[in-house]
């Protein structure tokens, strides 16, 4: 069972490394991702006649990928309410160790 | 929280500290349109001044901003920026579409205040939230 469980990470990293080697080089300007019409030109070119935001980063992140900033906030509020859920146990009578101890 | 470092000079330099940065952080918030920065970055910065107010203050810290006072402002923060990604869906919009959700507004300037809502929303679900967690460390079950 433990070969299983350091086979199978060896495999999922193996496909981890091999995706990975297949991404663009940085800076790039042949990517996918930094043609001409793509989404990074348009947000370049149309963020701040769109939102009035002079900083493209902001106008993506609150705006065009908001979205996706939702869900990155709800994920902090799980978190929070996760760690007080674990930490903070709710106080049993002396004696009653709850069976779980 | 059961100790802190009872210390003048860190209470004094404390209490000089914690305005400034508190200003800073509403600065970093409100400025993410123009600058680096946004409702993330300034409610870490929010939650550091509570969490600095507790290291210093110990107990005195709660009567200020209360232990359910962390939760409280996460689930308040999320629950407005849900409300505003919703409401645009009422009128047949998409999620998060501010430009439905300010109607009587040009786009633009529809899109311009509703990042600057989110980002506030955003800074108050953070500050909630980090503090909540440093409580929860902190106190260490609720003693």
């Amino acid at each position: 069972m433990r070969w299983l469980g350091l086979v199978l990470i060896a495999a999922l990293g193996g496909i981890l490394v091999w995706g990975a080697s297949d991404l663009p080089r940085r800076g790039d300007p042949g990517s996918p991702a930094a043609v001409h019409d793509s989404v990074s030109v348009y947000y370049i070119r149309n963020a701040y006649e769109e939102t009035r935001t002079p900083n493209i980063v902001t106008a993506v992140l609150a705006d065009y990928r908001s979205f996706d900033t939702f869900g990155e906030s709800v994920v902090v509020m799980v978190a929070a309410l996760s760690c007080v859920l674990i930490l903070l146990r709710p106080r049993r009578p002396a004696g009653d160790d709850g069976g779980d101890a | 929280m059961t100790s802190c470092f009872e210390s003048v000079f860190l209470q004094t330099v404390a209490r000089g500290t914690v305005p400034f940065l508190q200003v800073f952080a509403f600065y970093v918030i409100t400025h993410g349109h123009y600058s680096p920065g946004g409702g993330f970055q300034g409610g870490v910065m929010l939650a550091a001044s509570i969490i600095l107010l507790r290291i210093t203050f110990g107990e005195d810290s709660f009567r200020r901003f209360p232990e359910s006072a962390g939760l409280m402002l996460a689930g308040v923060g999320a629950l407005c920026f849900a409300v505003l990604g919703f409401a645009p869906l009422l009128s047949g919009g998409s999620f998060l579409e501010y430009a439905r959700t300010f109607f009587w507004m040009e786009a633009p300037e529809a899109r311009y205040w509703g990042i600057l809502l989110a980002e506030v929303f955003i800074g108050f679900l953070v500050w909630g939230a980090l503090v909540a967690i440093y409580d929860a460390l902190a106190t260490g079950g609720g003693e």
